[in-house]
């Protein structure tokens, strides 16, 4: 098989960027591949509508690590927005390239990615006042579900 | 530094096969089936060659053949057994989970004409038993094909016993012997099997040359046809440099047999040692007894194998891994599956394979690399602790 990883790959491999968890996150996702069995955990803080810190869990390979870590580097500071726009090719491009049967990887860490953007404007409908007030009852729940992912960290 | 563990992947040229084949390449390159003088020349050390590797095995001259590869030999004998000896009463092959893809993708090859492949699960402890052989082989049967060592997680089946089933139903025995060199006695007469299949370059021979071992009082259909070189079982030219190194490789891996496997097994319980002494949550796939003393295949809970083997490269070890995404086609190890793995640690496996060159300082800093890039990976590992 060939796998001839860019430089800058293995360098976002030997020495990711952002990598951790974020206690109390305001976003949160984890998303699995179920063909290789990799996984990956975005933690975001978002203010003002921007992402303010970003970080990242890998069970994965190199490319998996790789492709989290400027995909992390990337989004931060960029408006929500703007980060969900962000897609696999871009990532790709950063990388300089990806081997054919990695590329896949970028695309795990977009969907992640989206994913915790995804739960962090859940949230955030959730604290707005008067959207609807059913709502209200699901609001113990979800803090009750954050505070039990900080704690297992 | 640069430490080589990868030796069940492929061995360095040993010099001393090296300058064997050398004069094949330049003076002595005359073709084996030209009945001039240089031709015959080439052909009695063909002949040679055949001596050597059929005293090595204590069988006979005229059934060693040989091949491009262990892949070639395998399709031959697999494909050419269950093709010449097919009737309506025999129309079964029967291989082990743990085979060679080229040995599977042969079955299944047959699978395609119409013959029953059957496949013999094996054990956690990585063991093809006679017991579980007898739960499927009938007079059916025409070939059980049971590699004799493992390639992943290096475990010795117990070849003789198998063969012995397999001949009590009237079928025939080949085993894929690729990884066995020079750890186990091949001894064809005293094992009795009918067929089997060697790589030179698991040895310190050259690659693009292979052994099928075959008796000729049984039938077998050639694969590749042409010019009806070995007697038309192996068409194509003579490859003599190639031929010439895998014969010399395999007299001196049997001739210093005794000093190599006292150096490779002491070389690999001292890693194994210092493994367990450095890295914690680990687990060695497949039974440590009944395995070659070259073998060493270890489980790391909660990092990828892939990303493990990447950064080990970086510092100069080459291991290999059986990791979905060292893949091509993204599946973790059938090996490890096989042997039953939990799902959740298919993909954490690093296969070592020493070799004659390895030393114990090489085995100090892998194992000092080792235990920084595990560490490194697991500490941003999302994985939950089992």
């Amino acid at each position: 098989m060939a796998l001839n990883y860019t430089k800058k790959t293995l360098n976002n491999f030997l020495k990711p960027k952002n990598v951790g968890s974020i206690k109390k996150p305001d976003g949160y996702a984890q998303i699995g591949n179920m063909v290789c069995g990799d996984q990956l955990d975005f933690f975001l803080k978002v203010e003002k509508g921007k992402i303010k810190d970003v970080k990242f869990l890998s069970f994965g390979c190199a490319s998996n690590i790789a492709t989290a870590s400027i995909l992390t580097e990337k989004v931060k500071g960029l408006t929500i927005e703007e980060a969900k726009k962000y897609n696999w090719q871009q990532v790709v491009d950063e990388l300089g390239g990806l081997p054919q049967q990695k590329v896949h990887c970028s695309v795990m860490a977009v969907q992640g990615l989206k994913k915790a953007i995804d739960d962090y404007e859940k949230r955030q409908g959730e604290k707005k006042p008067g959207v609807k007030k059913i709502k209200k009852v699901t609001k113990i729940p979800a803090k009750k579900v954050a505070k039990k992912i900080t704690k297992k960290r | 530094m640069q430490v080589y563990l990868d030796n069940a992947a492929t061995t360095r040229l040993d010099p001393r096969v090296l300058a064997k084949m050398k004069p094949y390449l330049t003076a002595k390159y005359a073709n084996a089936s030209s009945i001039h003088k240089p031709g015959q020349d080439a052909y009695l050390d063909l002949v040679k060659a055949k001596k050597t590797v059929a005293r090595l095995l204590n069988g006979d001259p005229d059934n060693v053949i040989f091949t491009s590869s262990a892949t070639e030999a395998n399709n031959f004998i697999i494909k050419g057994v269950a093709r010449a000896n097919r009737s309506d009463r025999k129309n079964k092959i029967i291989i082990s989970a743990l085979e060679h893809p080229c040995v599977r993708e042969s079955a299944h090859e047959l699978i395609a004409e119409g013959f029953r492949v059957e496949v013999i699960p094996a054990g956690s402890d990585g063991l093809i038993t006679p017991a579980a052989l007898s739960k499927i082989i009938d007079a059916e049967t025409i070939l059980v094909s049971v590699m004799a060592v493992n390639n992943e997680i290096g475990t010795i089946q117990d070849i003789k016993a198998l063969a012995a089933l397999a001949h009590k139903y009237g079928a025939y025995f080949h085993t894929d012997a690729v990884q066995a060199v020079p750890y186990l006695d091949l001894n064809i007469k005293k094992l009795d099997i009918d067929f089997l299949s060697l790589s030179g370059h698991k040895f310190y021979g050259p690659k693009g040359v292979g052994v099928a071992y075959i008796d000729r009082r049984q039938k077998v259909r050639p694969l590749i046809v042409g010019g009806g070189q070995e007697d038309g079982y192996r068409s194509g030219t003579y490859n003599l440099p190639g031929i010439m190194g895998l014969a010399f490789a395999l007299e001196l891996a049997y001739k210093e047999r005794k000093t190599y496997l006292k150096k490779v097994k002491a070389l690999r319980d001292y890693l194994l040692s210092k493994i367990k002494k450095e890295i914690p949550e680990i687990r060695v796939n497949g039974s440590l007894a009944r395995r070659v003393p070259a073998n060493l295949n270890v489980m790391f809970g909660y990092v990828e194998g892939e990303a493990i083997l990447i950064d080990l490269s970086q510092k100069g070890i080459y291991v290999s891994t059986g990791s979905a995404c060292s893949a091509t086609n993204l599946k973790a190890s059938y090996v490890l599956s096989a042997i039953g793995l939990e799902k959740h640690f298919l993909n954490s496996n690093i296969r070592f394979s020493l070799g004659r060159f390895n030393t114990k300082a090489e085995i100090d800093y892998t194992v000092k690399c080792l235990a920084q890039t595990i560490k490194r990976l697991r500490s941003f590992s999302p994985v939950e602790k089992i």
